[in-house]
């Protein structure tokens, strides 16, 4: 399988990455690689079969679900919400201006 | 005073009721041995001595009042860097979490602290829990214990070379393809991966959520079944954590194997390397001795399980690593737009396998592909997972090797992540499926590289496994 730069670009565009041009060479390489392996299951039929996202188990209806009751353990304060952000202020987190006057 | 590289959890537990040696002198002397030993492997990122010595003295407290001071009351423990431990610093051994603090401990931490562990650091690990080697880290590799200039297998390398080193008498890792169980067969000790949803995964840094896995590492199998049972069980804060009880192992693995039905997959027989070939035969040899019936099973979609895997975990991480944008986690680089902020601090702060991750992810769940790659692996994890269901109504447990080969020279593979990825062929389709599996030593080659034997069972079936498991150690095993 051929996986150009170009496609490198528009994929790490996607995935909010921004590769050097070494990294998109190499990237190019390993995802045609890899995809070129991944293309066996094409192979497979798989028309009647269901697909499998999560791994369950048999529970009660409502297995997922805890009382609607308030835990200590879960609360969040503002300080320790913001405390390992790189730039925070006014109780929140600051970053580049994204509306101009 | 014992030496701590050598103590098992019955050995502390009686220590400390007979009065040999304190929680507080063990934390001590475990904190001490550990780092002047990191230095030959890199298995530690941090030390939390704070930690360690704060629930030493709660233990110390309780035993001096006669309480019960836990399943794990001074047990030395070091954690895998992608398991949150409030106030100590986490960092998934990646430049993008160098500096991260939890604000609070995972569910499994918040356990093993309630059971009296002495949590005395954080294992290295492969960035985010991605790979096979232990090579990705961005604080440098592992070495293996067993030979230094060898890999300890990923990507919980650090956590099997703490145990396998002595510097912790257990310790936890993550399993999302065998990332407990390859670095447990690499390093000689004990590796389990419970049923998906055993182990809470509340704090566990998400890298493919339908398939990660908490599991302990020990240096024999009732170390790693105490470790189990005083983590395992239901969780309000993992909605897909399971309600199925936990059964007492200690009783359970002490039960006769004599009749047990034990499956082969022909499958995980082929391409192996002959010097690993001849020791899990020989662990086979060992059970049916014991009395175990052996025969031949097969698991057909075995061949596709790579594939499968992959496309899951990669379209899983894609999703799961959006959130490091430079906003929350302390790593940001420069730029004066918001796009240029998330982009510039993605490619600054991530390592090179997480990035091929978050490129094969984001192609295989975008527009046009998503059928073709992502819908169509799901389809074939169904059947992986039904050729084991298959299987075990057949058998009690499946055997095979962990690996294809023992552990491999550091810088060897690292170049070529397809064959990186093509090593875990044995490991991964446990994780796809959700059952319990676990490595447990099976000799060395003649190059003294430790071996490690598989055991599949059904799901929640753990106490078949330690059964199977703990009847082989007992018997000597394999030499």
């Amino acid at each position: 399988m051929e996986f150009s730069k170009d496609d490198v670009r528009k994929i790490a565009k996607l995935a909010n990455l921004e590769l050097n041009d070494d990294e998109v060479s190499r990237m190019a390489h390993d995802m045609a690689e890899v995809l070129t392996h991944m293309e066996q299951l094409a192979g497979l039929d798989t028309s009647n079969v269901e697909p499998m996202a999560q791994v369950l188990f048999e529970a009660s209806p409502t297995a997922s679900l805890r009382a609607d009751v308030v835990r200590d353990r879960t609360i969040l304060g503002t300080a320790d919400a913001l405390r390992n952000s790189a730039l925070s202020g006014a109780g929140h987190f600051k970053v580049p201006r994204v509306i101009e006057r | 005073m014992e030496n701590i590289s050598s103590l098992t959890i019955a050995q502390v537990r009686d220590g400390l009721r007979e009065k040999k040696f304190s929680a507080t002198e063990l934390a001590g002397q475990a904190l001490r041995f550990a780092e002047a030993e990191n230095s030959k492997t890199n298995g530690y990122l941090t030390f939390s001595p704070e930690l360690a010595t704060a629930t030493a003295k709660v233990v110390d407290e309780k035993i001096a009042r006669g309480e019960d001071p836990g399943l794990l009351a001074g047990v030395p423990i070091g954690v895998k860097d992608v398991i949150s431990t409030k106030g100590v610093r986490t960092t998934c051994a990646s430049r993008m979490l160098e500096h991260y603090i939890p604000p609070y401990d995972a569910t499994a931490v918040e356990r093993l602290k309630a059971a009296g562990a002495l949590i005395i650091g954080k294992a290295n690990c492969d960035e985010f829990a991605m790979g096979s080697s232990n090579e990705n880290s961005a604080f440098g590799p592992v070495r293996n214990p067993v030979a230094l200039d060898r890999v300890p297998g990923g990507s919980s390398g650090g956590s099997a070379a703490v145990v396998a080193q002595g510097t912790a008498v257990a310790s936890l890792g993550s399993d999302t393809g065998g990332s407990i169980r390859q670095p447990a067969s690499f390093c000689g000790v004990v590796g389990v991966t419970p049923t998906y949803g055993r182990i809470s995964r509340y704090g566990l840094v998400a890298f493919a959520s339908s398939l990660d896995h908490i599991g302990p590492f020990a240096r024999n199998v009732s170390d790693a079944a105490t470790v189990l049972e005083a983590i395992a069980g239901r969780d309000e804060l993992d909605a897909t954590s399971a309600f199925a009880p936990v059964d007492d192992y200690q009783t359970e693995m002490r039960k006769p194997v004599k009749g047990m039905k034990i499956g082969i997959p022909k499958e995980y027989f082929e391409g192996l390397a002959a010097e690993t070939g001849d020791k899990i035969h020989a662990g086979l040899d060992v059970l049916r001795k014991l009395g175990c019936e052996v025969k031949e099973v097969s698991l057909p979609h075995t061949p596709y399980a790579i594939s499968t895997y992959y496309i899951i975990c990669t379209a899983e991480a894609s999703s799961n690593l959006a959130r490091y944008d430079g906003v929350r986690y302390t790593a940001r680089a420069e730029a004066s737009t918001l796009g240029e902020m998330y982009a510039r601090t993605r490619d600054s702060f991530f390592g090179m396998e997480c990035k091929r991750r978050i490129m094969l992810g984001t192609y295989v769940l975008s527009h046009g592909y998503y059928d073709a790659y992502y819908l169509k692996a799901q389809k074939v994890r169904s059947l992986i997972a039904a050729d084991y269901s298959n299987a075990l109504k057949e058998v009690d447990a499946l055997v095979a090797p962990v690996s294809p080969f023992p552990a491999f020279k550091l810088g060897e593979k690292i170049a070529d992540p397809m064959q990186m990825y093509l090593s875990d062929i044995y490991t991964i389709t446990g994780d796809l499926a959700g059952i319990p599996c676990m490595s447990v030593p099976c000799g060395v080659t003649p190059e003294g590289l430790p071996v490690g034997m598989q055991i599949f069972a059904g799901h929640f079936q753990e106490s078949t496994m330690f059964r199977l498991a703990y009847a082989f150690e007992q018997a000597g095993g394999v030499a």
